[in-house]
């Protein structure tokens, strides 16, 4: 994993000693809070329903076991306890104090980690892969690229105040688990026929109130020209990029309005004049970062078989590991979706113990995934049946991973100012409801959003739940067909919305459907692929 | 017009309203030029050898346009005067020296050791921009600056 030199340790420790200067001006009153208010969010402070709120940034979703440990400690000193692990694999903490955030962001400085660009309309942390380096279908590791540009992308002076936030996924396997085509800037690193590594480049997608599927506009730029094709893709955006409509402001408009073909020509010409500027790292840059994510001493000649005779054991096992590229050893999920809970959730205590458990199990490694759990990337099958064990004893053995249970939902109204209705209730009564048929149902992917933002992914749901605002009453609407990763499409609404108990009732429905008219095989994706939406709608309203 | 606070330049500091951008190419003479956030700076570049003091206006902060323009004029060999105008804070005074301005005209005053602060801040940088500070990249590699 990548470790900081004295170089990117000092720009933390500036921008901690910078955000502690912003602090002391805005409590003595000399800086206001319309000016301080974007200084703040760019070290991800937003000012929530009912304190503040902090996200951290965990770049492309990479943590070691000393850093998960600091992020349950920092749950217990400034937090009640808990830490929110979010779609953007990053943790929030919900109830944080203006005056103790500084001594906060000083805490996570001694862990390498900070909360720089978590928020703002800047680049913000950019997310990868959570199977990345442990997946046996990768091209290549596609983290130190997503270092690359995290180092590219930090207090970029040109692009700190761009129309919109600015989010950057990096994969490196066909099979892509990141979402990649719904981020302003999506990058697949591939291998050519001549055996180069190169960048294809996803531009324009994103979700939100108008969601779409970013095109490709290059497939392929030289890895040594991949942050200059990214300069030039962020200053056209920078410079005709939307201002005057905050909804119509993301690069997705752009792309849109301009076309993918106009777009893609003034890049390409301001990609010349910038190859003129030398402002690519040289590749031994590259290769120092990645030499930081060479393969851990890997054991040879394990088995992958393991003993299966506790069923419920053998469950788990099932549902939450994973192929590793290594023979004897497993990518084991863990899931952050007990039956009722808060999804993306984690006490103090259980931070601790996943920490724990990856320095005595994964090569003191962990990733958060964007649907909210957690994984380790590198267990050994031997080890499996001790590891779950511990999980079990913590409340963090859930075997439902990609199962209708392991759902995805946004804070919603419970804390976020820009909530219409609130996602975690929903989420937890619906948990509750189908935890008897989850394993019969199989893959199923449920997202909510308490909001047309989509910070839930509720478009790319196989199936979605959007809160609205139904006249001041809390509303939501279902959603069926989305999808992310190669085959990505989003989600059609199915007809008029429903209350809570409603949206429950209809998921239900929609299921019990399902599980009426699938052929052999066939996810609840597939059946609605094959039948379409007619049938459902029947079934849900009729 | 609001005073030139902070300057970073020797030379004399140009006296002359800047004109807009559509109505300096016809007017032969005139050597100072201001930028909107939404004009071109593109459009400048065929004159940039008469030209001595560009202006670029940030109506309100958030309003990014006017790094890409100071950052263009540099990268094409502009060397006068670059003076960020407007609601220049404290807090963009660091992103505005790295895109190339080299004198600062905020509407209000801004506290001086606050400036001060903020200009010392970073003593390292990610980035190559056309300030020609070593980018932590060269510094790792032994690689001397461009620019
Ligand atoms: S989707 Fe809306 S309600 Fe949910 S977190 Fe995002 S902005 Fe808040």
């Amino acid at each position: 994993m990548y470790k900081y030199d004295q170089y990117d340790q000092a720009m933390v420790d500036a921008r901690v000693e910078e955000f502690r200067d912003q602090v002391r001006r805005r409590l003595d009153g000399s800086l206001a809070e319309e000016a301080f208010r974007p200084l703040r969010l760019m070290n991800g402070l937003y000012l929530q329903l009912h304190a503040y709120m902090l996200r951290v940034a965990v770049p492309y979703g990479t943590l070691n076991s000393v850093q998960m440990r600091a992020l349950g400690d920092i749950a217990d000193k400034y937090d009640r306890g808990y830490g929110h692990f979010t779609t953007r694999q990053n943790i929030q903490y919900n109830w944080i104090k203006l005056e103790e955030a500084p001594d906060l962001l000083a805490d996570l400085a001694k862990v390498e980690m900070h909360a720089i660009q978590t928020s703002g309309n800047c680049i913000r942390n950019t997310t990868s892969d959570q199977f990345a380096g442990a997946a046996a279908d990768e091209v290549i590791d596609p983290r130190p690229y997503a270092e690359l540009i995290r180092q590219w992308s930090t207090f970029h002076p040109e692009f700190s105040f761009l129309p919109r936030k600015f989010k950057m996924a990096v994969i490196a396997s066909s099979t892509d688990r990141a979402a990649m085509r719904l981020h302003d800037i999506g990058i697949e690193i591939v291998r050519n026929a001549a055996g180069e590594i190169g960048a294809a480049f996803y531009v324009g997608g994103g979700m939100g109130r108008t969601p779409m599927i970013a095109p490709c506009i290059n497939a392929f730029v030289p890895i040594d020209q991949m942050i200059t094709y990214s300069e030039a893709c962020l200053r056209v955006y920078n410079r005709y990029g939307r201002r005057d409509n905050k909804y119509k402001a993301r690069i997705k408009i752009l792309v849109h309005e301009l076309g993918k073909d106009e777009y893609t020509r003034q890049v390409e010409e301001e990609f010349a004049h910038l190859l003129t500027q030398g402002i690519e790292p040289p590749l031994a840059e590259l290769e120092r970062i990645q030499a930081h994510f060479a393969d851990p001493a890997f054991e040879t000649g394990l088995s992958d078989a393991i003993d299966r005779t506790d069923p419920d054991f053998a469950l788990w096992v099932d549902r939450n590991t994973h192929p590793h590229k290594q023979p004897g050893y497993a990518i084991v999920s863990i899931s952050l979706k007990p039956v009722g809970g808060i999804p993306g959730d984690a006490s103090a205590d259980q931070i601790r113990v996943m920490g724990d458990l990856a320095l005595r199990y994964s090569f003191d490694e962990l990733r958060v995934t964007h649907t909210q759990n957690i994984v380790l990337p590198h267990v050994k099958q031997a080890d499996l049946y001790a590891l779950w064990q511990v999980l079990q004893a913590n409340d963090l053995a859930a075997a439902n991973i990609d199962r209708i249970g392991d759902i995805i939902a946004c804070p919603g109204l419970d804390y976020c100012t820009l909530a219409n209705a609130r996602s975690i209730p929903v989420a937890q009564k619906i948990s509750e409801r189908m935890a008897a048929k989850e394993q019969e149902i199989g893959e199923l992917k449920l997202k909510i959003s308490g909001c047309i933002n989509a910070c839930g992914h509720h478009h790319a749901g196989h199936i979605g739940i959007l809160g609205v605002d139904r006249k001041g009453v809390e509303n939501y609407q279902l959603l069926l067909g989305g999808c992310e990763g190669a085959d990505t499409s989003l989600g059609q609404i199915t007809g008029p919305g429903f209350d809570e108990d409603g949206i429950v009732g209809a998921v239900e429905r929609a299921t019990d459907f399902y599980l009426a008219q699938r052929a052999d095989g066939e996810r609840f994706l597939d059946t609605y692929r094959r039948i379409g939406m007619a049938p459902f709608k029947e079934a849900i309203y009729g | 017009m609001a005073e030139v606070q902070f300057r970073f330049r020797d030379d004399e500091p140009v006296a002359d309203p800047g004109v807009t951008v559509d109505a300096f190419g016809e007017q032969t003479n005139a050597a100072a030029v201001r930028i909107e956030p939404g004009d071109d700076a593109r459009d400048l570049l065929p004159h940039l050898d008469r030209i001595r003091l560009v202006e670029v206006n940030f109506p309100v902060f958030g309003d990014g346009r006017g790094y890409s323009a100071a950052r263009i004029l540099r990268e094409a060999g502009y060397a006068g005067e670059l003076r960020a105008v407007g609601e220049v804070l404290i807090d963009q005074l660091a992103y505005m020296r790295r895109c190339g301005f080299d004198a600062f005209a905020p509407e209000a005053a801004l506290d001086p050791a606050d400036a001060d602060a903020a200009f010392g801040r970073y003593g390292e940088v990610y980035q190559p921009t056309v300030d020609g500070r070593a980018p932590i990249w060269a510094k790792r590699h032994g690689i001397a600056a461009n620019g």
